[in-house]
């Protein structure tokens, strides 16, 4: 069965300054994903993810572009469609929950309107089977008493009420994909928690699948099937959940791991040392080669291709290459990385 | 709800506290107020007299407390040239100053909102740029100049409208633009403005992420949004038409408020200029008090965060 | 506690932008000044400063000699030597154009002087003591917001009673409520930074850290608000004028110029009217761009204003 979606070599660069300045936001980045199943993509503020979810529904800042690869959604490809044919994906086949709920919801619509819109617009729905729908949809999310809560506006809503609107607008045009671009960072822990499980909860229901977005790793070790992990705009490793927990092969990782706090433990926290790279300044060869503890003189010099370590599992690191024990085999690591690829 | 309505209502109090004893202060420091009611070379007896009928020879804060008295009871003194009360010539020359000030609102709403909607939507294009210097101009050109300029082209030179006067929507046109024209350069800016913050919001996101239609985000969506403080300030625009047209009242002799006040000035009917003045700072603080509150029922956010 | 003030008086000089970060900032744009706005304040300027020289005429007397409302050099009837016509007493327009640039740019900036003030001192004020200071500055605000600011001019006007440096007190009184309210919410939020703080705790006085820290930080806005001020305090002054309680006759005004011309409107004496309007427009168009460049320059945060 084809992948649902499949990422191949997406480039989007901002261009600022009147073009004197590119920041290659995303550069080569390529996954897939299957139905019903779950990607995180970690990674610190400034490594582009938010880019490669605006990439994928079509609503990128005006100074943003696709410049190379493509997008794959159920065999069409996203980066060469209109504006006016990506409007009809968006909502109805992909879906987005934004990282501010509480800004999200428009004060001035009651909220069912806004969870009958993407329904309304999309399938068509009129009348008292839209009425009906948004009721299920509350339902759904644990609105309780929707009939009457749906007449009311965001403003006499909780934090955590008004982001379980926002996923049921999420579901509201029948998504078969949905993009979660940091849903909880503004909600209290155990709200959290309760909006985590539901969304799997519903997507166990409709099988929808789920790109969770996040630099919290605890979250995805709760909600997904598989990880990628970003930086500077490219993927540095990518692997089922329980691989990369294990055993992490990219240093990035590992650090990344290493910072997440553990129940009970008593092990102190590994900060990363150093500031995520200006985008438009990269250093050359490996990216984070400048914040890397176990750097290699050729990771300076070089930069690491994709090597596949097992499996789905990849890494961009000269460490994970092949015969990678030897201090300075660039040339050579390189072929097996294209090889692997 | 009931506490935010006592203090609105406190502080507009205040206002008007205030406003009163500024309107007091001014005239009793700038001068004996019976010089400018006596006639030129009256004697001193007259003066007296003058004094005792107006009160003036009582101590400031007796003065000032029945001032205050009578203002809040609706008094607001007799014109001397009319000898008529103050608050009844003004509301005589009300409707007039209302139809003027409608009519102006309507020609600001015509330019300002639509040339504001399309700039911020068009952010940075030749109609964004049109929209700026048409901003521009509405701050930089008098409105009693452009109604003098109108006056020439379109009465002395093509004889098409008539130069002043009241009756006929062509007596209304060109005092209307005249007055409308810095208000829809500020309405345009603020729509504009209004719009572009509405537009950078998470909930336009949202509804761009739930698919709509281009025209149903931005009319409907962001449109609604951005609206609401353009509406305040065209209510508030609304009551300073109607009290501040002076200049485009004389030069259209418009039988408004504005021209009650420059006959004042010239009549030096003082009780008549501090009456309108008051009326005016009254009118004006109950109007935004009652937007205020208007607020509060329409959008409960506004009492909570105040 | 010596060492303590030692060590916040450090901290202090490294952390406060104060006075020469002022004249850092200003030094750096000075370079790249906007051009057209220059170009029509630079000449009006020169125009008001050299009137003597320039005016080719007196403004206030008549022409020997010469016909009232004779129209400018290229029309029918001109008087060769009244370049733009002169009015219903035989006046030169040109010398009185030149000097009402004076009247208009003396009251303009003056007024705005005034204005800025009176606005930024209250508003330093009311921000940075805050509790009751505050409360009375703020409700005087607001009651002198409540009038619209050209009723309440005329008001003031006709007590007053008119006279060039009246005008200005008066157009000054009106007009410094909106400095007030930005400069108190700046220095809201000034009080919340570092650098003010720990002066505080390092035992300055309430005068000595508004000189030092607040004052400059504040300036650039105050900056901004003056140079969109002086658009309108100039619209201001002439419609004060107009009405006959501004700048008084026989001194030309740009307002009451347009009042003289006002009754020549009807048979198409538009000399007299267009002349004068023009000037008002050029020089407002002017300051509005200054203001405009200023604001993007000094403070992004401004620009709705």
């Amino acid at each position: 069965m084809a992948p649902l979606l499949e990422v191949r070599d997406l480039q989007t660069h901002y261009v600022t300054f009147g073009g004197t300045r590119v920041v290659k936001a995303v550069e080569g980045l390529s996954f897939t994903l299957r139905e019903g199943e779950t990607l995180g993509i970690v990674g610190e503020s400034g490594s582009g993810k938010t880019t490669v979810c605006q990439s994928i529904v079509g609503l990128l800042p005006a100074a943003a572009c696709i410049v190379g690869g493509s997008i794959a959604f159920e065999g069409r490809d996203l980066a060469q469609l209109s504006q006016r044919e990506m409007r009809h994906i968006r909502g109805a086949q992909i879906a987005m929950i934004l990282q501010d709920p509480m800004a999200s919801l428009n004060p001035l619509f009651s909220i069912y309107r806004q969870v009958a819109e993407p329904a309304y617009y999309h399938l068509a729905v009129r009348g008292r089977s839209l009425r009906e729908r948004v009721r299920e949809l509350l339902n759904a999310v644990r609105i309780p008493s929707p009939t009457m809560r749906m007449r009311e506006y965001p403003h006499q809503m909780s934090g955590g009420m008004r982001q379980r609107i926002v996923g049921a607008i999420a579901l509201a045009g029948g998504p078969k994909l949905i993009i979660a671009d940091e849903p909880t960072t503004n909600l209290d822990v155990t709200i959290q928690a309760q909006y985590l499980d539901l969304l799997k909860e519903l997507q166990e229901q409709t099988g929808v699948a789920i790109v969770f977005v996040t630099h919290n790793l605890g979250i995805v070790a709760r909600m997904c099937d598989k990880l990628a992990v970003m930086y500077a705009g490219k993927i540095v490793e990518a692997g089922s959940v329980r691989e990369l927990f294990d055993t992490a092969r990219h240093p990035y990782t590992q650090a990344l791991l290493g910072s997440m706090p553990k129940l009970g433990s008593k092990e102190k926290l590994l900060a990363i040392p150093g500031q995520p790279p200006d985008l438009a300044t990269l250093p050359p060869g490996c990216a984070f080669h400048p914040r890397c503890p176990e750097a290699l003189p050729c990771c300076a010099t070089e930069e690491p291709g994709e090597t596949q370590i097992a499996g789905t599992w990849t890494a961009r690191c000269w460490r994970a290459a092949p015969g990678a024990a030897a201090t300075d085999l660039p040339k050579e690591a390189h072929v097996a990385a294209a090889v692997g690829n | 709800m009931a506490r935010f309505i006592i203090r609105r209502t406190l502080y507009a109090l205040v206002t008007l506290l205030i406003l009163s004893l500024t309107i007091f202060m001014v005239i009793r420091l700038t001068g004996d107020p019976v010089t400018l009611l006596a006639e030129p070379g009256a004697h001193a007896e007259d003066l007296d007299r003058i004094r005792a009928e107006w009160g003036l020879d009582r101590s400031w804060p007796v003065q000032y407390l029945t001032f205050a008295k009578n203002v809040f009871t609706g008094d607001l003194g007799k014109s001397f040239n009319y000898d008529m009360p103050v608050s009844t010539l003004y509301f005589q020359r009300l409707p007039n100053s209302l139809e003027l000030a409608l009519a102006a609102t309507l020609i600001s709403f015509l330019i300002g909102i639509p040339a504001g909607l399309i700039s911020a939507v068009k952010v940075n294009s030749v109609w964004d740029n049109t929209g700026k210097v048409i901003a521009l101009f509405g701050l930089a050109v008098p409105g009693f100049w452009l109604g003098l300029v109108m006056i020439l082209v379109f009465s002395v030179w093509l004889g098409w409208l008539p130069t002043s006067g009241q009756g006929s929507w062509q007596h209304l046109i060109m005092p209307a633009v005249a007055l409308g024209w810095y208000f829809a350069a500020s309405l345009l800016r603020l729509t504009r403005s209004s719009m572009l913050e509405v537009l950078r919001s998470e909930y336009i996101k949202l509804a761009r992420l739930k698919g709509l239609p281009g025209y149903v985000v931005i009319a409907v969506h962001a449109f609604k949004n951005a609206l609401i403080p353009v509406l305040t300030l065209a209510g508030v625009n609304l009551v300073v038409m109607i009290n501040a047209a002076v200049i485009i009242e004389v030069i259209f002799a418009w039988p408004g408020i504005g021209r009650l006040l420059y006959e004042g000035i010239f009549q030096r009917d003082f009780p008549l200029v501090q009456g309108v003045v008051m009326e005016a700072g009254i009118m004006i603080v109950v109007i935004n008090l009652t937007i205020d509150i208007l607020y509060a029922y329409i959008d409960p956010r506004i009492r909570l965060t105040r | 506690m010596a060492y303590v003030t030692e060590q916040t008086r450090a901290a202090l000089a490294a952390a406060s932008p104060g006075w020469a970060g002022l004249r850092r900032r200003w030094l750096r744009f000075a370079g790249q000044l906007p051009v057209v706005p220059l170009a029509i304040l630079v000449p009006f300027v020169l125009v008001a400063v050299f009137a003597n020289a320039i005016a080719p005429f007196d403004p206030t007397d008549p022409i020997p000699g010469a016909k009232i409302f004779a129209p400018p050099f290229w029309a029918e009837g001109a008087n060769p030597t009244a370049r733009l016509g002169t009015d219903f007493q035989g006046r030169d327009v040109l010398s009185r154009l030149i000097f009402g640039a004076r009247v208009s740019l003396i009251v303009g900036v003056m007024g705005t002087v005034v204005a800025g003030g009176i606005g930024t001192t209250l508003g330093i004020l009311a921000g940075y003591l805050g509790g009751w200071v505050d409360q009375v500055i703020m409700r005087i605000t607001d009651a002198w917001l409540a009038l619209p600011a050209l009723v309440f001019a005329i008001f003031l006007a006709t007590m007053v009673g008119p006279s060039m440096w009246n005008i200005i007190v008066i157009l000054g009184a009106v007009y410094w409520t909106r400095y007030a309210r930005v400069i108190r919410g700046e220095v809201l939020s000034l009080r919340e930074r570092e650098f003010v703080k720990l002066s505080e705790i390092a035992g300055a006085s309430s005068a000595r850290v508004i000189l030092r820290h607040v004052l400059p930080n504040v300036l650039n806005s105050a900056m901004v608000l003056a140079s969109l001020t002086i658009g309108v305090v100039i619209i201001a002054e002439a419609s004060l004028s107009f009405l006959g309680v501004g700048v008084p006759p026989p001194e030309p005004a740009w307002g009451s110029m347009l009042a003289d011309g006002r009754s020549m409107l009807m048979v198409g004496d538009w000399w007299l009217t267009v002349f004068p309007g023009l000037c008002i427009m050029m020089v407002v168009l002017a300051t509005q761009l200054l203001g405009d460049w200023l604001r993007i320059r000094l403070d992004p945060q401004l620009r709705n204003l």
